[in-house]
Formats: C-alpha cells, structure tokens, sequence
C-alpha cells in the first residue's frame, strides 16, 4: 500500500471526527454512523454530485456543498441535517417527483427503489410543485432488459458503470433540462446496441424502475449492488 | 359532547381506500363511539351536509364533477384528509395527462379496437373529464396527507385516532408512496 496522506481532523454535527485528506466529508461521516442522503452516489463509481441530496452546510462557508465530492479540511465545521437541508431535501426530491411519471404502486421496482425510501426517510408527504406531464419513451427491444424513461432520475449510475466498470460506454444522456434522457450509444434502440454487452450492471445499480429486467411483476424486480465494490476494488488492484 | 362528524368520498380512485377503511375491521365498531359517519357511499345521503368535522377523500380530480364536489366538501368540512396516493399525487389516473382528452374519449367510446357496439361519445349524465388529472392540493387545501396504494387498515386506523385525540398524524413511518 502506497503511503497515505495526510490526517485532518474535523467536526461533523459537534462530533470531533478525523480522516485522510483524500477523504471526502460523506466518506467520513459514513465511517462515523452519520447519515446523509444519498442517491447518485455509489460505492464503486465515480463521483458527479449530480442529485445534490448530500447536500451540507459548513460554517463559514457561504455556499452549501455537496458532501460526496467535498474534500476534508483542517477544523471544518459540518452540518449535515439543519433544518435548511431538510427542506431543501424535500424540495429536491419533490422536484424529481414532479418532473417524471413516478408512480410508485404500479412500478416493478415498488418496495425496493431508493427513490421512493428517500422519499418516506426524507418526510415528502406529497409534491407541492404541479406534474410537468413528460412524455418520456419505454424501450423494450432488449431482449432480457427494459429502459422505462418515466422512471429516470438522471443519476447517470448506469453512464458511470457501463463506461468504468464494464467498459463498453453504451449508455449516455442526451438533452438538457427536462429534455435529458440516457440512451443507448447514438440514440438506437437499445436492442440494435452493438456496443452492450448485456451484463446488467446498468439493471442493477439503477435506483429506481428505470432499468429493470423484462417481466418482472409489480414490485418485485430486486437489484443486486454487491458486485461492484468487489469489482472496482479489484480493477484498483491490478492497476497499481 | 356528541359524536365527530366523518365524511368518506370517492373521486377518481379505484374504492380500494375504502376496501382498505372496512378492513379496519372490528376497529369500526370501536370507532363508531366516537364518530358518525354523515356522508359516504356506504351511506345512504346524496347532499354533502352543511357541516362536517373531518371528510376523509380518497381519488384524484379528474372531471368538472370531482373538481366541484372537492370545493364544495373544503367549503364545508374543517379537517379535509387526502386519503391514497391518487388523493396525494394522482397516482394512477393521471397516466392519461400526457394523452388528449380527446383521444381518451375516442379510445374509450368509439375506436373500433376497443369498442365493439354503437359507438359514440356519451354527451349527457356523465361528467367532464378535465384535460389534466390534478391531485387534490392543486384545487383546494388540504390538511392531511396520507399516501399509499392503498394506505393500509393500520395507517388509516392511526389517523383517525389521532384526529380524534386532537393531533395532527405523524405518518412519515407510517406508510410511503405505492406502500
């Protein structure tokens, strides 16, 4: 093991906590049993603090930052669940609700999506902002898996593993603002892909009933993540 | 002191909110002690009553119909309690807002694929549908919120206890959207 850096010592919601300076605030408040939400981000992947759900005050900072892809610094004070970040938790996820066609009792992935947990842990007990009514498209040409776009959160899990862990970069988004959308290499369906390989990773790192496998019954399609720590950690390995 | 005044009514939904309230089972019987229920469709009352404590709703807005009858009830009612996520979020009968109206209509009435005999579009006795399906806090105000597909006899159960000891319920581990 190469020499590690730094330690840096720091609180986190009064608690005095410490960590290497490569570590990020999440990293050491998930070494601490100090939870905060989380939804793009995924032991194995790579980093884009694209959700902002881990969203954290630090004082003396004047912006909020996002603690997955924050760095620890010397006698940083954190806080990561003030009554600010609630709500603006809440907002987040109501927003997300409010620009997809999530509806929870008839989605294969009911009782097993991290959406909808977020949503129960994070107290959204209805949406305050009006549906936008996407028309989003469901592909089905696959032939064991299913993209059911009204179900996409953006989280770009499924970009980040094809391209990291797989290696084959089918996945991607295209399109800004309520237009994005992942697609399958230039936009093809998904069973025309010649780029797949079929794996599933994409299926299962997905956090909701975006991606899922083909006739699963309502509420009973369950994703399997362990894979991806063990695979990333072996990958680190050999590449030195 | 006599009895809390309880209303239960269905908009777009599909009753199972109210499978859901029947199977709080011998709970009823206990209940009924302290509420009466002055307006249902399991009972037998067409005006909605000038004042009533706590109106329990279930389904989403979808006609010219639902959208009066919800104003109607808020102007009425001091606790109004979304009941189901089609109350809460329109759940399932908002899957036609990306649809036209129109086009709903000509697949229900008239498209040969789905219609077989005398097709046309009824005109008279049946209510408008609205060119969105709303949930209800998008048209009136709404004191509770209680989600699930259908919220369960427990959940149900624990609001209107709550209700009844005069505290707002707390239902964040309750139940969930889909629960």
């Amino acid at each position: 093991m190469a020499v590690r850096s730094r330690i840096k010592t720091l609180k986190i919601d009064g608690r005095d906590v410490s960590g290497h300076e490569d570590e990020s605030i999440l990293d050491i408040a998930r070494e601490n049993n100090i939870y905060i939400p989380t939804l793009c981000q995924l032991d194995g992947l790579s980093i884009v603090g694209a959700c902002r759900l881990c969203l954290v005050e630090v004082q003396g900072w004047r912006k909020l930052v996002p603690a997955c892809a924050t760095y620890i610094e010397e006698g940083m004070e954190v806080f990561t669940n003030t009554e600010r970040l609630q709500n603006y938790r809440r907002m987040i996820l109501e927003l997300l609700f409010s620009e997809g066609n999530h509806i929870c009792a008839i989605c294969v992935s009911n009782g097993n999506c991290e959406l909808q947990d977020l949503a129960q842990k994070l107290g959204m007990d209805h949406v305050r902002f009006p549906n936008l009514q996407p028309v989003r498209t469901v592909d089905m040409t696959h032939e064991r898996f299913v993209v059911d776009r009204n179900r996409c959160v953006l989280c770009a899990r499924c970009v980040r593993v094809c391209d990291e862990i797989e290696g084959a970069h089918t996945w991607d988004i295209k399109g800004r603002g309520v237009d994005a959308r992942v697609i399958p290499d230039l936009d093809i369906d998904w069973g025309d892909s010649p780029t797949c390989t079929s794996c599933g990773k994409c299926v299962n790192v997905c956090p909701t009933g975006a991606l899922v496998v083909k006739g699963q019954p309502s509420g009973e399609m369950i994703k399997r993540q362990e894979f991806l720590v063990y695979l990333s950690e072996i990958r680190e390995a050999r590449n030195g | 002191m006599g009895k809390v005044t309880v209303a239960t009514v269905w908009l777009d939904g599909c009753s199972g909110c109210h499978m859901s309230l029947i199977d709080m089972d011998e709970r009823l019987i206990e209940l009924a002690e302290h509420i009466e229920v002055v307006y249902s469709p399991l009972v037998d009352r067409k005006d909605y009553p000038d004042s009533v404590d706590v109106a329990i709703v279930e389904g989403a807005v979808s006609t010219d119909e639902d959208e009066a009858k919800i104003k109607k009830i808020r102007t009425h009612t001091k606790v109004l309690v979304a009941l189901g996520d089609c109350a809460v979020d329109a759940n399932v009968p908002a899957m036609r807002n990306p649809i036209k109206v129109q086009d709903v209509m000509d697949r229900g009435y008239t498209d040969p694929e789905t219609v077989a005999l005398q097709p046309q579009i009824p005109t008279e006795n049946l209510p408008r549908l609205l060119p969105y399906v709303r949930p209800m806090h998008e048209v009136v105000d709404v004191d509770v919120f209680v989600q699930g597909c259908p919220p369960s006899a427990d959940t149900i159960y624990y609001v209107i206890t709550e209700l009844l000891a005069g505290r707002q319920p707390d239902l964040n581990q309750m139940t969930r959207p889909g629960a």
